[in-house]
C-alpha cells in the first residue's frame, strides 16, 4: 500500500483514485470533477469514503454546494511550478470551510510542503516516495509567517 | 530606516538554513537542476555565462552604512571586489561560487539583508522613490507602506509559484521616480476630495517584449485596506494568469486579454471576502512608521551658513555638480545628493568595494548613516547639510563618484548584456561606455539637458529601453549584433512607450546614430525645449530622416 504524509505523519494511503472509465469499487474512492458531475446520483450512493480530484483548470466554485459530500479533495499539481491550487486550498479552507482532508498529488516535492501546509493542504503524495521521512522536516522550515495563513489565521502584524 | 525585530531576524536566519540545505542536496545530487532552479531563483541566484549571479534585495533602496560596509566586504571576499546596482534598486554580484552562496547569505543576514524573492515567479522586491521622505512635494512618505508590502509579500505561502514574476512599486508624490506605471502593480499615495490620503492603484504595467502602461484599477483605496487589496489582485492573477506561454504570463497580458473592467470586477469580488480579515490596524501602521521618522535636522541650517552660496559662486566645477547632482530637500539648508555610478568608461551601476567603503564613511559623516539606491542605478545621500556639500563633493570626486551627469545623456541605464547575461543577444555595456566617452564634454551635456538613454541587450528589456527618451535594444540577426532604436518613451508621471525610429542599426554605427539624433534635436528644439518634448512635438520622422539620410 502506498505511503503518504498526513497531518505530519507517514501513514498508509487507504484511498483509490478511479479513472473515469474504471468500474466503481467498494472502499474509499476519488473521482474526477467530470465524473462527479456526470454521475452525481450514483456516486452519492457510495457507502465508503468519497473524494474529488481538482486541477487548476477545474472550476472550483461549481462543486462548492457539494463539498459536504466529500471526505477528501485531491489537488493536482501537474508541475510543481503550477501554483494555482495553493489558492484553491486557501479558498476551500478559509471561504468554504472545508474540514475534510485536502491532499496534494502530482509533482509534490519536499521544498513545497511548508507553503502547501500553510495554505491548508494536510496530506501529501510525494513525487518521490523515498523522500517521505526526510520531508517531515520541511514543515518546520519556518517557525512563523508574516501573513494570515490557514494554520496561523492571525497575521503577524496583529500579534506584534 | 526599518530595523528587524526578533520575528524578522528569525525568518531570514531560517531562510539561510533552508537554502543551505537545498544547496547541499543539489550538490549531493538529491535535487535535479530543474528542481533546484526555482529554489535558487527565489534566493536571487541565477546561473549565468561565467558563473552564478546573485541578486541581493535592497528593499525600496534603503541601506544603512553598516549594510554598505558589509556589501563591500562580501564583494571583496566572495567576488571580484565590486557590485552592480540594478534598475530595481537591488545589487548583483557576478562571480560568486555556488557553494559559497549560503555563507554569503548568512553574512548578509547579520546586517538584516537577504536575497529573498529577488528572482523567480513570485513577488519581487518592492521599490520606491529615492527621495521618499525628503522631497517637498510629497503627499506622504511611501516607505512605511513599502515595508508593510515587503513583509506581506515575503514568503507568502499562496504566491510562491505565480504564472510569472510580479513587481510592485509605490510612490508618495506626483513626480514618479520609480516607474510605477510600468510595474505589475503601481501604487500612488493620493489625497481624495475629503482630504484623506489613500492609494491610487494601477495594474498591468510592464516592460519586456510587450511593453504596456498600467491601468487604473481603483482610484482610491483606504490605507488600512492595502494588503487585502493586493492579496485580492494577486489571487485573481494566480488563478487566471496564463501558464501555457511564459511570454504571455505577466499580469499585463491577463489584463489585456480580459480587459481592465473584468479584472476589476473579479478583484473587487474577491476583496469583499478578505477585506476585514486583513485590515491593517493603527498599531501596526504606527509601529512601522516610527522607523521612518525624520532625522535630527538642524532647523537653522539655512540661516547659519553662508559658505555654501560663496563656494557655488567661486567654484564653477562645484556649482555644476550642485546643479546637476543634488536635489531640493524639504528642509531649508539641506539637499539630497546623487552619487553618480555613471562615470564615462565604467559600466553603469558598478561600484567597487573601496568606493562602497568611502560611501559608508561619507554617509556616517554627512547623511545620518543612510544611503539609498535609485531606479536609475545611482546612489543617493538623502539628508546632507548644504554647508557640508563642498567637503562631500571633494571626497566623492576623489573616488570618481562625482561625475556631474545625473539625468543627462551619459546617465545611461544599461543591463549587463551579452558580456555577462545568458539571455542577452547583444552587448550593451561596451556601447554604453562608447556613448558616454564620445559625449563627455560637460558643457555639451548640460546644454542637451535631460535625456534618458536606456540600453538593453535583449527583448527582455532589463534596462527599460521602451521607455527611454532614446531606447536602444540589442537584437541578434544571423549571429550579428544589431540595434533597434526607439524615441520618445518615458517611465515617469507622463509615461509613454517609445516609437520605433526605423530599421535596426549595425553595431559600428550605434554611437554615430546617437550623435545624429542629438544634432537633429539641437536643430529642431525650441528654446528650452527638452529632448522628450521635442520628439513629442515633431514626431520621429525628422529624426529618422537625419539618421537614415545617407541611404537616400
Amino acid at each position: 500500500m502506498q505511503k503518504i504524509i498526513k497531518d505530519r505523519e507517514i501513514v498508509d494511503d487507504n484511498w483509490q483514485h478511479l479513472d473515469d472509465e474504471a468500474a466503481l469499487v467498494a472502499g474509499n474512492i476519488t473521482v474526477s470533477i467530470t465524473r462527479w458531475q456526470e454521475q452525481h446520483e450514483t456516486l452519492s450512493q457510495h457507502e465508503d469514503g468519497l473524494g474529488i480530484r481538482l486541477s487548476g483548470d477545474d472550476p472550483l466554485e461549481e462543486i462548492v454546494p457539494d463539498l459536504a459530500r466529500f471526505q477528501l479533495i485531491v489537488l493536482l499539481f501537474p508541475a510543481f511550478t503550477d501554483g494555482r491550487c495553493y489558492s484553491y486550498a486557501r479558498l476551500l479552507r478559509d471561504r468554504y470551510q472545508f474540514k475534510g482532508e485536502i491532499r496534494a498529488q502530482g509533482d509534490v516535492l519536499y521544498d513545497q510542503l511548508f507553503y502547501m501546509s500553510q495554505c491548508g493542504i494536510n496530506s501529501f503524495e510525494l513525487a518521490n516516495p523515498d523522500h517521505l521521512t526526510q520531508a517531515l522536516a520541511a514543515f518546520d522550515d519556518f517557525s512563523d509567517s508574516y501573513q494570515a495563513t490557514v494554520l496561523r489565521p492571525v497575521p503577524l502584524y496583529r500579534r506584534r | 530606516m526599518y530595523q528587524y525585530d526578533k520575528y524578522d531576524q528569525t525568518m531570514i536566519d531560517q531562510r539561510v538554513a533552508q537554502f543551505r540545505d537545498q544547496t547541499r542536496r543539489f550538490l549531493a545530487g538529491e535535487l535535479t537542476e530543474e528542481q533546484f532552479r526555482p529554489l535558487r531563483l527565489m534566493n536571487g541566484l541565477y546561473i549565468q555565462i561565467h558563473a552564478p549571479m546573485l541578486r541581493v534585495a535592497v528593499p525600496y533602496g534603503m541601506m544603512s552604512s553598516r549594510q554598505v560596509r558589509k556589501i563591500a566586504e562580501v564583494a571583496r571576499r566572495y567576488d571580484k571586489g565590486f557590485v552592480h546596482f540594478t534598475t530595481r534598486q537591488n545589487f548583483q554580484m557576478n562571480w560568486p561560487k555556488l557553494e559559497d552562496v549560503p555563507d554569503i547569505l548568512a553574512e548578509l543576514a547579520t546586517v538584516q539583508m537577504h536575497a529573498i524573492q529577488s528572482s523567480g515567479n513570485c513577488i519581487r522586491n518592492t521599490t520606491s522613490d529615492q527621495l521618499a521622505g525628503v522631497n517637498a512635494n510629497e503627499i506622504e512618505d511611501p516607505r512605511p507602506w513599502a515595508e508593510m508590502i515587503r513583509q506581506w509579500s515575503t514568503f507568502h505561502p499562496e504566491f510562491a509559484y505565480l504564472p510569472r514574476k510580479f513587481k510592485i512599486a509605490v510612490v508618495g508624490s506626483k513626480e514618479d521616480r520609480a516607474a510605477t506605471k510600468l510595474h505589475d502593480i503601481g501604487l500612488h499615495l493620493v489625497k481624495n476630495h475629503e482630504g484623506d490620503v489613500g492609494f491610487e492603484v494601477l495594474v498591468g504595467g510592464g516592460l519586456g517584449r510587450t511593453p504596456i502602461i498600467g491601468e487604473q484599477i481603483r482610484p482610491f483605496l483606504e490605507k488600512q485596506d492595502l494588503l487585502s487589496y493586493l492579496e485580492a489582485i494577486v489571487r485573481v492573477y494566480n488563478r487566471l494568469g496564463r501558464r501555457d506561454n511564459k511570454y504571455k504570463a505577466r499580469i499585463k497580458i491577463t489584463v489585456r486579454e480580459h480587459g481592465i473592467n473584468h479584472i476589476r470586477e473579479l478583484v473587487e469580488a474577491e476583496w469583499v471576502h478578505i477585506r476585514d480579515q486583513l485590515k491593517l490596524d493603527t498599531k501596526e501602521i504606527e509601529r512601522v512608521k516610527q522607523y521612518f521618522t525624520e532625522p535630527a535636522y538642524e532647523r537653522d541650517a539655512a540661516d547659519s551658513d553662508s559658505s555654501f552660496a560663496d563656494l557655488v559662486a567661486q567654484d564653477k566645477e562645484f556649482a555644476l555638480w550642485v546643479k546637476q547632482n543634488t536635489a531640493e530637500h524639504k528642509v531649508p539648508g539641506y539637499s539630497a545628493v546623487y552619487v553618480s555610478l555613471k562615470k564615462p568608461g565604467q559600466a553603469p551601476g558598478d561600484i567597487t568595494s573601496e568606493q562602497l567603503e568611502v560611501v559608508a564613511d561619507l554617509a556616517d559623516e554627512f547623511s545620518f548613516s543612510e544611503v539609498r539606491s535609485t531606479h536609475t542605478q545611482n546612489l543617493v545621500f538623502a539628508d546632507v547639510k548644504q554647508a557640508d556639500l563642498y567637503a562631500l563633493w571633494l571626497r566623492l570626486n576623489a573616488e570618481d563618484l562625482a561625475t556631474p551627469n545625473i539625468n543627462t545623456l551619459t546617465d545611461i541605464i544599461c543591463c549587463p548584456g551579452l558580456d555577462y547575461c545568458g539571455l542577452a543577444n547583444a552587448t550593451s555595456i561596451p556601447l554604453s561606455k562608447g556613448i558616454a566617452q564620445r559625449f563627455d564634454d560637460l558643457d555639451y551635456l548640460h546644454d542637451l539637458g535631460d535625456i534618458k538613454i536606456k540600453f538593453s541587450g535583449c527583448m527582455n528589456g532589463c534596462a527599460h529601453q521602451s521607455v527611454g527618451h532614446i531606447g536602444i535594444l540589442g537584437v541578434d540577426k544571423k549571429g550579428e549584433e544589431w540595434y533597434q532604436f526607439t524615441l520618445g518613451g518615458s517611465s515617469e508621471a507622463d509615461a509613454s512607450l517609445g516609437e520605433r525610429l526605423g530599421r535596426a542599426i549595425p553595431k559600428a554605427d550605434v554611437v554615430d546614430t546617437v550623435a545624429h539624433l542629438l544634432d537633429a534635436y539641437i536643430d529642431l528644439r525650441h528654446e528650452d525645449e527638452s529632448f522628450l518634448a521635442t520628439v513629442r512635438r515633431v514626431g520621429v520622422d525628422p529624426f529618422k530622416e537625419r539618421v537614415y539620410a545617407e541611404d537616400h
